[in-house]
């Protein structure tokens, strides 16, 4: 399939705006997701460090 | 097992008796908001006709999802449901008992209005016969499809909300017949294939949706 | 080797012993699916010719079938994995099926999305009535019924028991609400106005599909593993091994 040129290519025959505004939204909704789960991730371990170190403080405490 | 059923069954219905109000809450409902309707598309008489199955059989179904908290929830309060799970009798039948008390309350009601309000819409006289029976197979379905999500979100905070974003899904079939058999009988094709597919949902519902409830109240009483 | 030293796969049904597989898995995944969407994408743009009728537009659909096919096929994954955590009591089944809600609700969004920016140069509406497109409308709210009922659960255990019935009931359903919206669809407008009426497969568009499906797939996987770890050490944050984890990411 040859474009011709980047013009071309951008314009999709007309339907430029349904062609790239279904293909960038998926990308986007993609990364986005991706996105999500490393921060997710991030979180986790941030919040269960804080939670075993409280852990650990009190058991010195206590003992 | 019978008698487990005519139990409940008469329980339930004394107990809905005594507090009128709920009774009178689902029909109440329904009659406002069919009523609602020309008032806001205007009275022009084809147009209501062309509407009328799918308005009257939204309406039913919203005032079925509005009753499916009084299902199980006050029971679950008052502590009854577990004595119902500790009892020798079989889950099953209890729910079922339950949800017929609940379909006689809230949705036979429904079945007996809804020749008048379909005079409103100026609906002819064999689509409110068909009316009439679509909606009298079909508002069990509804009551027996929503037990189920009742029994999912027992106790649950906003369950209001959630029961009805669960039962929406599995109401789509129901509705899509339900509306569709009247509007068959309207424009002359005949509602027989509607009609038998919403039996077949009732006698699919009816084997399937007590046994799904029964585990839901007891995943929800663990 | 004897018979209490043969390998069992059901070693990999404990939390522990599948956290670190999962993480050994998951960059492969990752890695496929960027090779196979590159592929898909290079067919779709650049191999696939125009189409006499559609023009440029159909290329849509190189996003918007293989999305809904992961969309129908993770939530029958998700009632499976639900299914057995149900009926074998095991924790770990039904942390994957949580995990696998969102990225079906994600792929149900842009079939959606997707299939409203291709209706519109077809048939002149943003939305259309179709049969598939209205069941998909549906089974996203299925799966945004299952995340809701689970995040609205307290207790995980019963969340995970509570959300596997109404993934099961799920499953049963989705044949008949399509049989339904497909019976209603047709009625009332007819066969012209359908996805099925796509441009007759070249045998390009066809591969392009499949690759693109495939490179979705590996996708999922690699999310829903990466999801199911995280997963994991919230569950199971009182044990000494992911105190241990933790302590030596943090």
């Amino acid at each position: 399939m040859n474009w011709g040129s980047w013009q071309n290519f951008i314009a999709m025959g007309g339907y430029g705006l349904y062609v790239w505004g279904s293909y960038v939204v998926t990308l986007v909704v993609l990364a986005a997701e991706i996105a999500a789960l490393v921060m997710r991730r991030r979180g986790v371990i941030e919040r269960l460090s804080t939670f075993y170190a409280a852990r650990r403080r009190n058991h010195e405490t206590e003992t | 097992m019978i008698r487990a059923f005519g139990w409940v069954l008469r329980r339930d219905l004394m107990l809905a008796f005594r507090r009128r109000g709920d009774v009178v809450n689902a029909l109440v409902f329904f009659v406002i908001v069919v009523s609602l309707f020309p008032l806001g598309v205007g009275p022009e008489a084809s147009q209501l006709r062309n509407m009328a199955p799918g308005v009257l059989w939204v309406a039913a179904l919203l005032a079925c999802m509005l009753s499916l908290a009084r299902l199980f929830a006050p029971d679950h309060q008052d502590g009854t449901l577990e004595q119902m799970l500790l009892a020798g009798e079989p889950l099953v039948v209890l729910v079922l008992g339950k949800v017929a008390a609940h379909w006689l309350v809230s949705g036979l009601p429904l079945v007996l209005m809804a020749p008048l309000l379909g005079l409103q819409f100026d609906l002819p006289g064999d689509a409110l016969g068909v009316l009439c029976v679509s909606l009298l197979i079909g508002t069990p379905i509804l009551s027996l499809i929503g037990a189920v999500a009742a029994a999912l979100t027992l106790g649950v905070r906003g369950s209001g909300v959630l029961v009805s974003l669960l039962v929406l899904p599995l109401y789509v079939p129901v509705l899509v017949f339900g509306a569709g058999s009247v509007g068959a009988t309207a424009s002359g094709t005949g509602a027989e294939a509607h009609l038998l597919l919403l039996g077949g949902f009732l006698t699919l519902s009816l084997v399937l949706a007590p046994w799904a409830s029964a585990a839901a109240l007891r995943i929800a009483m663990e | 080797m004897t018979k209490s030293e043969r390998f069992s796969w059901f070693v990999f049904s404990s939390p522990q012993t599948f956290y670190p597989l999962a993480g050994k898995l998951q960059p492969w995944f990752a890695a496929a699916a960027a090779l196979l969407c590159a592929v898909g994408l290079y067919i779709s743009f650049f191999v696939a010719p125009t189409d006499a009728q559609q023009g440029e537009s159909y290329r849509i659909i190189f996003i918007h079938v293989p999305a809904a096919w992961m969309s129908m096929f993770l939530y029958l994954v998700m009632g499976f994995w639900s299914g057995v955590g149900l009926v074998l009591n095991t924790r770990l089944s039904s942390m994957v099926a949580t995990a696998l809600a969102p990225t079906g609700a994600l792929f149900t969004f842009i079939a959606l999305w997707t299939g409203a920016l291709w209706g519109k140069p077809t048939w002149g509406t943003w939305w259309v009535w179709d049969a598939r497109l209205t069941s998909e409308l549906i089974l996203l709210f299925l799966y945004i019924g299952f995340m809701a009922l689970q995040a609205a659960i307290d207790d995980p255990r019963r969340a995970d028991k509570a959300g596997a019935v109404l993934a099961l009931v799920g499953v049963v359903n989705i044949p008949i609400i399509y049989f339904s919206v497909q019976w209603w669809s047709t009625l009332h407008q007819g066969a012209s106005v359908s996805m099925k009426s796509a441009p007759t497969m070249a045998a390009t568009m066809l591969l392009g599909m499949l690759i693109m499906a495939l490179g979705f797939w590996m996708y999922s996987i690699a999310a829903v593993l990466a999801r199911v770890r995280s997963i994991i050490l919230e569950r199971e944050r009182h044990t000494d091994w992911v105190a241990e984890e933790v302590g030596a990411r943090a």
